[in-house]
């Protein structure tokens, strides 16, 4: 018992110092930079207009972007769960795609079917819609994937009583199943809206980072590191990371919140 | 499944009599209808957004035979790239495998103050946006940065080298071993273990003999993960490594550079050889699952 806990021990260190030399110092560097101009400089950095502007992209594509994923995530979900057809299962593997492909080649198999020379005459390159795009694309998974085991669980019988007594189909879904769902779905919505905020590697072919136009916060901060304005970087890193932890949080609560009230 | 449950409505309500013998059929049609409806929009959305795009790229990649692609691969700096990627995916992955079974021991067995904040922490990597991470580390780990004269001084180059490619992909694909093994050694519980600690078995003993056994597909799957992540990582290893073409260039930040060269085979080539290996990971993530569930049924 003496060895283990001494190993334990020993662990422990080891697992400290890959924490801090991974995540804690980085982090800490970051925080101090940003902060290092006082208040002032932090406010002047992200107010800068482009910076206002790509954050606010951001901010908004991104919105609009989970909205899409809760709606048809859910969809494919339910077609998943409760439909049977030929060739279900490969479906169903192929939702993990976006996280298995690397973004970057996202980007470029958008631009292959979506860019310019589009063999179905539509091409989004360098618009905002190509940013939305490629959002939907590397968040398909999250909706679908914190749906289906909710829904998968969900007793039939509930809804089968509630047609019974003479509920149209509409009434069953918007009063039985999607309360049920509801939590699931603010989850998977969380996580894509955290994902959205910081995605980088699908949007560097697509966009053309326009600023004011198609540059996002991402590619904004890049842009500023390779400009070696890293005072700047910083402030608009700090401003995206806070972004994506504070609706995370509050929709993480939201969703245990729902989960308590409604079952 | 629910075809049968619709069934099951028919004839409860057929025996409840009135208008239910006419209007069952019509209703199982539209509900039919409702069904198709749905699954039509369902795969349609699927189709346009995932299949077809990537459809896409391996008709334009293979077009004009494999001559071309032969010669994209064979291409001295795509070599190079791929092989980077790998010799990364080989020091970052087993590093975040030992480390996030050690985590996940740590957050499920372990009891001590602050728990939670670790959780947080190994979570982070998912909510910090890949640039940020980069950033992060040349703020670190830099020339200017708090350990650059430290490091400068004793020889040890992070950023635009080897190193700080593999800290930015071990970063990246932190949380994924310790988030799959942590369902899994909950559902083991700790019976077995302690029987083993009372029949005098090490701390070792019992990892070796008992836990491990019991979590390897958990882990299987948290490492089929990591990798995936790993070999895929584009935004901190594009800040950490300079990009210098043949050196630091890694086969996603290969594609990006033939891309904006206009190399659209070298670009596409090189994005098909990772769009395979994504399509191994889905493979080895569905036999596993499938394999999990075998175990847990038997």
């Amino acid at each position: 018992m003496v060895g283990a806990r001494g190993g334990s021990v020993l662990g422990k260190g080891l697992l400290g110092i890959y924490l801090s030399v991974l995540v804690l110092l980085p982090v800490a560097a970051l925080l101090a930079k940003s902060g290092t101009g006082g208040t002032s400089q932090f406010w002047r950095e992200i107010s800068n207009p482009e910076a206002v502007a790509a954050i606010k992209l951001t901010l908004i594509i991104s919105a609009i972007v989970v909205l899409i994923n809760a709606i048809f995530g859910t969809i494919i979900a339910w077609v998943l769960v409760r439909d049977e057809f030929p060739g279900k299962r490969i479906v169903n593997a192929l939702i993990d795609l976006p996280f298995a492909l690397p973004t970057i080649v996202a980007g470029v198999v958008l631009l292959a079917l979506y860019g310019k020379g589009s063999p179905v005459g539509i091409d989004v390159a360098f618009t905002r819609a190509a940013i939305v795009l490629a959002l939907l694309f590397v968040t398909l998974p999250f909706v679908v994937r914190s749906v289906q085991p909710v829904l998968h669980e969900l007793d039939v019988s509930m809804e089968e009583a509630a047609e019974s007594l003479g509920a149209g189909p509409l009434t069953v879904l918007r009063r039985i199943v999607l309360p049920s769902l509801a939590p699931a779905i603010i989850s998977g919505v969380a996580l894509s809206f955290a994902r959205a905020v910081g995605e980088f590697g699908s949007l560097v072919l697509i966009t053309g980072n326009l600023p004011f136009k198609t540059e996002v916060g991402s590619v904004y901060v890049f842009g500023q590191i390779q400009n070696e304005n890293l005072p700047a970087a910083a402030a608009v890193s700090v401003v995206l990371l806070v972004a994506a932890l504070v609706v995370l949080a509050a929709l993480t609560l939201l969703s245990r919140w729902r989960s308590k009230h409604v079952l | 499944m629910s075809s049968s449950a619709s069934g099951s409505i028919a004839l409860s309500s057929g025996s409840t009599g009135r208008a239910a013998p006419r209007g069952a059929p019509s209703a199982d049609g539209a509900a039919r209808a409702r069904k198709l409806g749905v699954r039509t929009i369902a795969l349609g959305y699927l189709a346009l957004l995932l299949l077809a795009p990537v459809a896409m790229i391996f008709y334009r990649t293979f077009e004009h035979g494999l001559t071309p692609v032969w010669n994209a691969v064979s291409e001295p700096n795509a070599q190079h790239a791929f092989w980077l990627s790998l010799e990364i995916v080989a020091i970052a992955v087993p590093l975040n495998t030992v480390f996030g079974i050690g985590m996940a021991l740590l957050l499920e067995r372990g009891r001590f103050k602050g728990k939670a904040l670790l959780g947080l922490l190994i979570d982070l990597p998912f909510a910090i946006s890949p640039v940020v991470i980069g950033l992060a580390l040349v703020l670190a780990y830099g020339k200017t940065g708090w350990l650059g004269d430290w490091l400068a001084e004793n020889g040890i180059q992070v950023i635009f080298s080897v190193p700080g490619m593999v800290i930015a992909t071990a970063i990246v694909s932190l949380p994924f071993v310790a988030r799959e093994t942590i369902p899994v050694l909950r559902e083991l519980g700790t019976d077995a273990e302690q029987a083993a600690s009372t029949l005098g078995a090490s701390g070792w003993q019992t990892f070796w003999r008992i836990t491990l056994p019991g979590i390897r597909w958990g882990v299987v799957y948290g490492v089929v993960l990591t990798t995936a992540r790993a070999l895929g990582e584009f935004g901190a290893v594009s800040i950490v490594s300079g990009r210098i073409e043949g050196e630091t260039q890694t086969l996603p930040l290969y594609v990006q550079a033939r891309f904006e060269n206009f190399d659209i085979t070298g670009a596409y080539t090189a994005a098909v050889v990772l769009a395979l290996l994504a399509f191994a990971t889905l493979v080895a993530m569905n036999l596993l699952t499938r394999r999990t569930r075998a175990e847990t049924i038997a």
